[in-house]
């Protein structure tokens, strides 16, 4: 099922506050992403753990609701 | 610990690189997963692949295994290393090359 995109962010900017989030729709479908989250709450956690607190703020609707989401997260310079 | 996890327990401290993926590796079902055996194929290292679309026990218990919500999956040495995206970051960063070679699983047996 479709989910839009400012939706994704909603949820991810709750979870991360600090974040900013650019999200491109790559298929124009609603349903294939990709999405760059920097936060400098990420200093010093792996990125497994980074991608994990984005899967987080999306509350399980990743691999469901939302099929593909190309995920890359960083730290502010 | 129920079935399937200690199934994947075994499977993945018994391999030393190995893919849980949609699909084989020669046939990949989804464009993650044939992100993910193109990164390991250029690698050029040997690595086993375990297609969950054959089994759902596994295509479910991997994600609770792992506490990562989405195939593909990689482990090595025993230890999750992160889906296609972050294989792809290490790979680009040149940082799963260097992992590989200090775990020692640098070059496939020939």
């Amino acid at each position: 099922m479709p989910m839009p995109a400012d939706q994704i962010e909603t949820l991810i900017r709750a979870g991360i506050p600090d974040a900013r989030i650019e999200i491109v729709d790559l298929a124009g479908d609603g349903d294939h992403y990709e999405a760059r989250v920097v936060s400098e709450s990420f200093r010093g956690q792996p990125r497994v753990r980074q991608h994990q607190r984005v899967y987080e703020t999306l509350g399980g609707r990743m691999g469901t609701e939302l099929h593909a989401l190309k995920l890359s997260t960083a730290i502010p310079e | 610990m129920t079935d399937a996890r200690t199934r994947i327990d075994e499977i993945v401290k018994s391999n030393d690189i190995v893919l849980f993926m949609k699909g084989t590796a020669l046939f990949p079902q989804c464009g993650f997963s044939s992100r993910a055996i193109a990164i390991l194929d250029h690698l050029g290292v040997g690595f086993e692949t375990v297609d969950v679309l054959q089994d759902p026990e596994i295509r479910q218990g991997i994600k609770d295994y792992s506490d990562w919500p989405t195939v593909p999956q990689l482990y090595v040495k025993g230890e999750f290393l992160g889906g296609s995206d972050i294989m792809m970051e290490m790979f680009e960063a040149g940082e799963l090359q260097q992992l590989l070679e200090e775990k020692q699983v640098a070059r496939a047996p020939s």
